[in-house]
């Protein structure tokens, strides 16, 4: 069975056996813009995935609007 | 992987700084180390009454349940844009500005621009050349100017805001690849009030990541808006984040190292006051009253006020 990855609703699967950041390299997810809950509690990166795990990804970025600069 | 201050399970690992923590120690650091910013920069005292910008976003509120931990004096702005584009965008926000206000038992201001100016940021920005296309330069503009006057005229000591170190390495970024003097003069943690009618402003985030804010949002559950503007989708902000973002997954630590040894650099002299040439000529608006870099109406009542309105003003 393999470990489902859910980012902004988009779902991707990976085998089993890895850690998260190789799974989010896998995917080609920058591991440092995310970061993952399982079963509503936060990993670290070198948490290795299991069977029927189901991660679900939360994008650092968020909100928005220009920052105070030349931009 | 376990916390380095304790045997339970790290919940984040922040490679940048060599440092795994659990929950309750994460709880405890990025407070402690929000205050040594403050302290560092001298931001503020326990004495000043702080008013907070908040979004609804999770920096903003965040930084507002910190401030409030730490035991400030601290009040909330919310300025409503009007943004709706299908998702009712500001709705949101400002409910989840309301709803933390209310859980805290916070005081939060609300500036609404459609009730107060007649009309919101998109339409606003629609009539004007600079932002015919996108509204952002007409929200940023906007927002600095009605934080800066709710500040003064609620008399507080300081306005705060939930800039990050993203956010900073972001600006630091363009304003590089720019070149521009004014703006990379003018960086740093706490803008002082050194021209009439402007209040001092302060981050206290600024050296924290924003994937560091994020996680403690989510720690401390707090309900903040997820989804991004629908107008910064594609602005370069998100694209400088991005490459920066790049760089940091190669080398841990690199966004932090670029705005340190930068704000090093400023300290060490390197950016002359000279550049900055904004400052050398500071008019006062005759309708607000608030300080421009031009003589006559500063930009945003050129903006919000009609044609006819400002010739009113100007002949009284």
């Amino acid at each position: 069975m393999p470990v489902k990855l859910i980012l902004r609703g988009k779902e991707y699967e990976v085998k089993p056996g890895m850690t998260l950041r190789h799974s989010l390299l896998k995917i080609e997810v920058n591991p440092v813009s995310v970061l993952a809950t399982r079963q509503g509690e936060l990993i670290t990166e070198e948490e290795i995935l299991q069977e029927g795990d189901v991660i679900k990804l939360v994008a650092v970025v968020s909100g928005g609007g220009i920052l105070e600069g030349g931009e | 992987m376990k916390c380095r201050k304790c045997d339970h399970k790290a919940v984040i690992n922040m490679r940048q700084h060599k440092l795994a923590l659990c929950k309750e120690h994460y709880l405890e650091w990025i407070p402690e180390q929000t205050q040594r910013f403050i302290e560092k920069y001298h931001m503020f005292g326990k004495s000043d009454r702080v008013l907070v910008a908040v979004s609804g976003g999770k920096d903003s509120l965040s930084l507002w349940d910190i401030l409030s931990r730490l035991g400030y004096q601290v009040d909330g702005l919310y300025i409503g844009l009007g943004i709706d584009e299908g998702i009712g965008y500001s709705a949101e926000s400002q409910r989840l500005a309301e709803q933390f206000a209310a859980q805290h038992a916070l005081k939060l201001h609300v500036v609404s621009i459609p009730d107060r100016y007649g009309e919101t940021i998109p339409a606003m920005a629609g009539r004007t050349l600079r932002g015919h296309d996108k509204p952002c330069a007409v929200c940023g503009m906007s927002k600095r100017h009605i934080m800066n006057r709710a500040a003064r005229e609620g008399g507080y000591d300081v306005l705060v805001t939930g800039h990050n170190l993203d956010d900073e390495a972001a600006v630091l970024f363009a304003n590089t690849m720019n070149w521009l003097p004014g703006y990379l003069v003018r960086q740093w943690p706490v803008l002082e009030a050194n021209r009439p009618g402007l209040v001092r402003k302060a981050k206290p985030l600024c050296r924290l990541y924003e994937r560091e804010m994020a996680a403690y949002a989510l720690l401390r559950e707090i309900e903040y808006i997820y989804d991004e503007c629908p107008y910064s989708i594609g602005s370069k902000s998100l694209y400088y984040k991005e490459i920066l973002d790049r760089m940091e997954a190669d080398r841990p630590g690199a966004k932090l190292s670029f705005y340190l040894t930068f704000l090093q650099a400023k300290e060490n002299g390197l950016f002359a006051p000279g550049a900055d040439v904004e400052a050398e000529s500071i008019h006062t608006c005759p309708s607000c009253g608030q300080p421009t870099s031009a003589p006559g109406f500063c930009a945003f009542c050129r903006t919000v006020i009609k044609p006819d309105q400002l010739e009113l003003i100007h002949v009284h």
